[in-house]
């Protein structure tokens, strides 16, 4: 623990003083001030880097960037405190074992039966069922079931009926980590295929007939169409330079009746630099307008997003309009081609588009098929060179999705957001390890919680207020404009923390409110109907009754403060058996005391309107003072 | 009849009409005096009356004997009309581009409109300035009204009657006019009844290359502090214009002359630049390229959302100075009619719950830029798609409106009006049936007796038919200050203008409705349950007395 430590803000030269405490999972910031009393909690599992700063006359700075986008800036008065907390951390955020992790350690005071059934909740075979698999021409295979044609595909695999064992294991070996062509999502409708797989080990003139024979398998359990397409994710020159260490690309030639594509999404590496330029720039201080516009447009965020809009568009309209199947790959298959089909499915399907079948889509696309979340989220022992925020950009193409079609969706962004809080938070089973058989090892589902239990568990947090499922009727499958200007910058995911930067007043927050507050109205006026009718109907002496207890306001969701979901402390209060009064409760609360009124959920204290030059009196030029009220709110 | 002469073809058959995101129109093309009107003459589909005043610039085309011309208009629209014959084609178009740039005034639509409603309230008087300074006395003694300007000869662009501090007397006001730009001497803006602090808007003193001075001014400005207290000159312009400025007589004020103000220059651009990037911005919005690199560069170019920036700063930065610092604020930049009244309204948002309902900010409108002086005529001339010299032309009111879109954006339960109030001021201001935003001036106006012989937008929009269109579901009337954030990730592109005929809006449409009904739904069940519970505890009270032995 450590007092009188200063918390500058990130945009401005506010600051706020506390004390910061140390425990085994979490960074604690406890405000001294009791009226405003703020308090930060970072779960070490998403600090991404401490760096300490040359000492300054106040003292010793402390920069902590996290991977939820959250960066504190910390002054410890004492360098000798200020270094026993970095080397804490340093040794902290570095967990060398799984076991280490949050999630063998969190508790949420559950039974075993209850974490069972949270494993439960979402059962892979029962989606492909949904789907109408197995049928005629799709079967579960079982060629998998020890791992052993490939270890990082899960164990159940769909594939056409005419692709016999040895066609499948022939296939697997001319592809990269023996990641054949497999099913991943069935069009009903159409019979159309979405499949996936790696890059085939082709080089420069390779051959597989097993291969050819797989994707003829493929092409000929759909009736709809003579052709498949096989997308290539990747850039044309990116899979030409693959041709030179034995991989590469299907030839047309050799695979009759193929459509071959290729879409153009960058690499880990590109997607990694182009995230780090992105937060750079964001995070600038008093950012013009200019250097706000052209850092977007050279960091090239928005034009990945839109690559992946777009091959996922592309995919949705071939098999839509085309009735035709299409593989997707990249180079291992589990980047790119898992961004294209998951999307690509979001598209087709208005089930993913609901809460539980957007955890169904990820459960499939990403954890099953062996999306590298340990590597790509830097969870253990990292390898700078593998992490990159390739489920980050899925998520944001789902949000890009919600701007178009905001009653598509049965959640908000908030459900996103949350979601990629603990894909890093290390909190719940689901995403720890690079695969499924990694997670079966690690023995998750007994010692771990899942998180869909977790966030079904608060749904109602979750909800968009404005969901119709009569759209997705209407609208079955998403057709969105890949104009530029559709796609905007997601300030609510990084800049979350950033209060200043928000709307003040949330339209999403007051809408879920008063939809709250609808049912439980729905449910009074059925109480007093029922007890009127006993007034008409009841012969016996009645009692007087009292009159059930007004409620001046409905109940607020909580946890949904711009910027800031509190789950996660709330829990580990929870944990501690202290007392759950978080400072949501004190900041909604109507402002009766003496302190300034401000718009409620607006705490952030920042706008930098301008340099107002200093005392009138001072003879000798002014010195600068920059002005900061705690002017992002309202006040009276 | 005038116009006839101009009407080369008055009407076309089997015209085509292209509109985006809807369907081909085939109908009859009829051109009026004020109207192109195309009418399928089936009752089902809707007709295309257009303004001519609402025309920027015709484009025409042909392939083979049909003609194509896309009109553009004021209001960022684009359609396509397809006419077969090229005789008729041309002469069509050459009639749309003489009506569209009728000179006179006396010509224009509001003239010759007559309302299809009954004016229930004049909106002309929805502003009198007798009233606003009664309200103003019940404040403060401090200020008085003066008739210095009843015939508008000591400044041509301010109103007849205005409010000035109450020691000064007419001659001074004089003297202080001869020494500001076009004679805008220091007048009351906004009177902050929390604190007592003012704002007030002037132009830029004539202090020249040799530092002119003037005592009256001086006295003026002076004369709007309590004892004791400072004041805050912000001037709209970089110091380097300001300084500038002097060359051509133009200034402004030397601390050595004001001791007891203290000056701070920001950097709102000249009017005369702000059309460019109008222009820049609505071609980057139209290009149809798909390119992300291309639309960033091309938004980035415009600059436009710099300009929202820098405007809302300097509101902010005016309204910190009297809320916060608790001081008095003069606002100006070089004419006192574009810039200075921006950030003067702004301001009024920011501090003043009343102008954020639809009455408030109508009275705003009227106050602080019909009234003030800015010269809608000759801003609003043209729009984005013109193609000639640029005169006069800039989209200033524009960029206010777009500013409190930010506003409303970020407090999207304070305002009594929605997005729809404002985008019908700027399909308004810029071509209307209404004699509201002709002229440039007060003087002008009166001249060409608007009020009583055209009608005032107000009183249509504040029929109640009308008013529900512009309402917001979300209003909660609060009697707080609202400090926007000015951070480049807070303010977003302002699509309900600038990407309006280039979307689809149908989904998102569809979205706000059903918030409506959320929202309306509350409402009746709150409503229900009070009459319940009134019910029931009739009903309790009726059969207690039996109850009682």
């Amino acid at each position: 623990m450590v007092e009188q430590v200063k918390l500058l803000d990130r945009f401005s030269n506010k600051s706020v003083t506390g004390t910061l405490h140390l425990t085994a999972t979490h960074l604690i910031f406890v405000e001294s001030n009791s009226t405003s009393a703020q308090e930060i909690w970072i779960l070490h599992h998403h600090i991404a880097s401490v760096e300490k700063l040359s000492l300054t006359t106040s003292g010793c700075p402390l920069l902590i960037q996290c991977r939820n986008f959250r960066l504190v800036h910390f002054v410890i008065p004492r360098e000798r405190d200020c270094h026993d907390i970095y080397s804490s951390l340093l040794r902290l955020l570095r967990p060398v074992s799984y076991d280490e992790l949050y999630a063998f350690s969190y508790n949420p005071k559950q039974n075993d039966q209850q974490r069972e059934e949270g494993w439960q909740l979402i059962d892979l075979a029962a989606e492909f069922e949904r789907m109408g698999v197995p049928c005629d021409q799709w079967q579960l295979t079982d060629v998998n079931r020890e791992y052993k044609v490939c270890e990082t595909y899960p164990r159940d695999l769909y594939v056409p009926i005419t692709a016999s064992k040895p066609i499948i294991i022939g296939s697997s070996k001319f592809r990269s980590k023996g990641r054949f062509p497999v099913l991943t999502y069935f069009y009903q409708e159409k019979k159309a295929a979405v499949c996936r797989c790696s890059q085939p080990l082709s080089g420069f003139s390779a051959r597989c007939l097993e291969d050819e024979h797989m994707l003829q398998a493929i092409s000929k359990a759909n009736h709809n169409s003579r052709y498949i397409y096989v997308m290539d994710t990747r850039p044309k020159l990116n899979a030409l330079a693959n041709r030179a260490a034995g991989k590469g690309y299907e030839n047309e030639d050799n695979y009759p009746n193929i459509r071959f594509q290729f879409v153009g999404i960058e690499n880990i590496h590109v997607m990694r630099g182009s995230l780090q330029k992105l937060l750079e720039v964001m995070g600038t201080r008093s950012l013009s307008m200019t250097d706000y516009l052209v850092g977007l447009e050279n960091s090239g965020w928005l034009r990945h997003i839109k690559a992946i809009m777009d091959a996922a568009i592309f995919l949705a309209k071939a098999v839509t309009d085309e009735g035709a199947s299409v593989l997707v790959h990249c180079s291992d298959g589990w980047d790119r081609t898992a961004q294209v089909c998951a999307l690509g499915s979001l598209l087709l399907d208005p089930y993913y588009r609901t809460i539980k079948g957007f955890m169904v889509l990820i459960e499939k696309d990403w954890i099953s098929f062996g999306h590298k979340f340990a590597d790509r989220c830097d969870q253990l022992d990292p390898d700078p060179k593998e992490v990159s925020p390739i489920f980050t950009q899925f998520l944001e193409c789902v949000w890009q999705l919600t701007e178009q079609f905001p009653q598509a969706f049965e959640f908000s962004e908030w459900f996103l957001i949350q979601i990629h809080e603990h894909v890093h938070s290390c909190q719940f089973g689901n995403f720890l390890g690079n695969s499924q058989r990694q997670r079966e090892d690690l023995q998750l589902k007994e010692r771990t919680y899942s998180l869909w239990a977790h966030l079904l568990s608060e749904k109602q947090n979750y909800l968009n207020p404005v969901y119709s499922p009569s759209f997705a009727e209407s609208h079955p499958v998403l057709e969105p404009s890949t104009q530029a200007y559709h796609f905007k910058f997601w300030r609510n995911m990084y800049h979350q923390y950033d209060r200043s930067m928000h709307p003040r007043q949330s339209i999403l927050k007051h809408v879920l409110t008063l939809k709250e507050s609808n049912r439980e109205l729905e449910g009074t006026v059925q109480a007093l109907k029922t007890k009127l009718q006993t007034f008409g109907v009841s012969t016996s002496p009645l009692k007087p009754q009292t009159p059930p207890r007004e409620r001046s306001h409905p109940p607020r969701p909580q946890s949904l403060i711009l910027g800031a979901p509190l789950l996660s402390r709330k829990e580990v209060q929870q944990e501690e058996d202290e007392e759950v009064f978080g400072e949501e409760a004190r900041e909604d609360a109507p402002a009766s005391t003496g302190r300034e009124r401000t718009v409620e959920g607006s705490s952030a204290t920042e706008n930098g309107y301008g340099e107002l030059k200093g005392s009138f009196d001072s003879k000798n030029e002014p010195a600068v003072v920059t002005l900061e009220f705690g002017v992002a709110r309202m006040t009276c | 009849m005038e116009f006839a002469e101009l009407i080369k073809t008055p009407r076309v058959d089997g015209v085509d009409l292209h509109r985006p995101f809807m369907p081909t129109v085939e109908g009859t093309l009829c051109l009026t005096g004020h109207h192109l009107i195309l009418s399928s003459r089936q009752d089902n589909t809707e007709e295309l009356w257009l303004l001519h005043a609402n025309i920027d610039s015709i484009e025409k085309r042909f392939v083979g004997s049909l003609g194509t011309i896309i009109v553009k208009c004021k209001d960022l629209r684009v359609i396509q009309l397809d006419i077969p014959g090229m005789e008729e084609c041309l002469n069509i178009a050459s009639s749309i581009e003489a009506l569209s740039t009728l000179d006179s005034v006396s010509l224009m639509y509001p003239f010759f409109y007559r309302p299809l409603f009954e004016v229930i309230e004049d909106g002309w008087q929805l502003f009198v300035p007798e009233e606003a300074f009664k309200d103003l006395e019940s404040m403060t003694d401090e200020w008085r009204l003066s008739e210095v300007n009843k015939d508008f000869s000591v400044c041509p662009s301010y109103p007849s009657l205005l409010t000035v501090p109450k020691d000064i007397d007419d001659e001074s006001l004089c003297k202080a006019a001869s020494f500001r730009h076009g004679g805008r001497f220091p007048v009351l803006s906004y009177y902050h009844k929390k604190n007592g602090m003012v704002m007030m808007r002037a132009a830029q003193p004539l202090t020249g290359t040799n530092g002119r001075r003037c005592k009256e001014d001086e006295k003026l400005i002076n004369a709007t502090l309590c004892a004791g207290k400072r004041g805050y000159i912000i001037d709209t312009r970089t110091i380097a214009v300001a300084q500038q400025a002097k060359a051509r007589g133009g200034g402004f004020e030397q601390e050595a002359n004001y001791p007891q103000w203290r000056r701070i220059h920001k950097a709102i651009e000249r009017s005369n630049v702000l059309q460019d990037s109008l222009i820049k911005l609505v071609e980057a919005c139209n290009d149809q390229s798909h390119s992300m690199d291309r639309w960033l560069s091309k938004l980035e170019a415009s600059n436009w959302q710099s300009k929202v920036k820098e405007i809302l700063t300097t509101a902010c930065l005016a309204a910190q100075c009297i809320d916060r610092e608790g001081a008095s604020v003069l606002v100006h930049g070089t004419e006192g009619t574009d810039s200075t009244l921006q950030v003067t309204s702004l301001a009024q948002i920011i501090l003043d719950p009343a102008c954020r309902t639809i009455r408030g900010f109508e009275v705003l409108i009227e106050r602080e830029w019909l009234q003030a002086g800015h010269p809608f005529q000759q801003r609003c001339a043209q729009s984005a798609y013109s193609n000639g010299k640029p005169r006069s032309e800039a989209p200033v009111f524009l960029l206010f409106l777009d500013c409190v879109w930010q506003i409303l954006r970020q407090f999207p339960c304070s305002f009594q009006f929605n997005e729809n109030l404002l985008i019908m001021f700027f399909e308004h201001a810029y071509a209307s049936q209404f004699g509201t935003f002709l002229g440039n001036c007060v003087a002008e106006r009166v001249k060409l007796q608007l009020s009583q012989k055209t009608v005032s937008l107000w009183s249509w929009v504040n029929r109640p038919q009308e008013l529900e269109r512009f309402l917001n579901p979300l209003y909660e009337p609060n009697n707080l200050v609202i400090w926007p954030s000015v951070a480049p990730q807070s303010l977003l592109l302002w699509e309900g203008v600038f990407l309006r005929w280039n979307r689809s809006t149908k989904c998102l449409d569809e979205a706000c409705q059903e918030m409506v009904h959320i929202i309306e739904y509350n409402k009746e069940l709150q409503n229900k349950v009070n009459s319940l519970r009134r019910q029931l505890a009739q009903l309790e009270t009726e059969e207690s007395p039996l109850q009682t032995p």
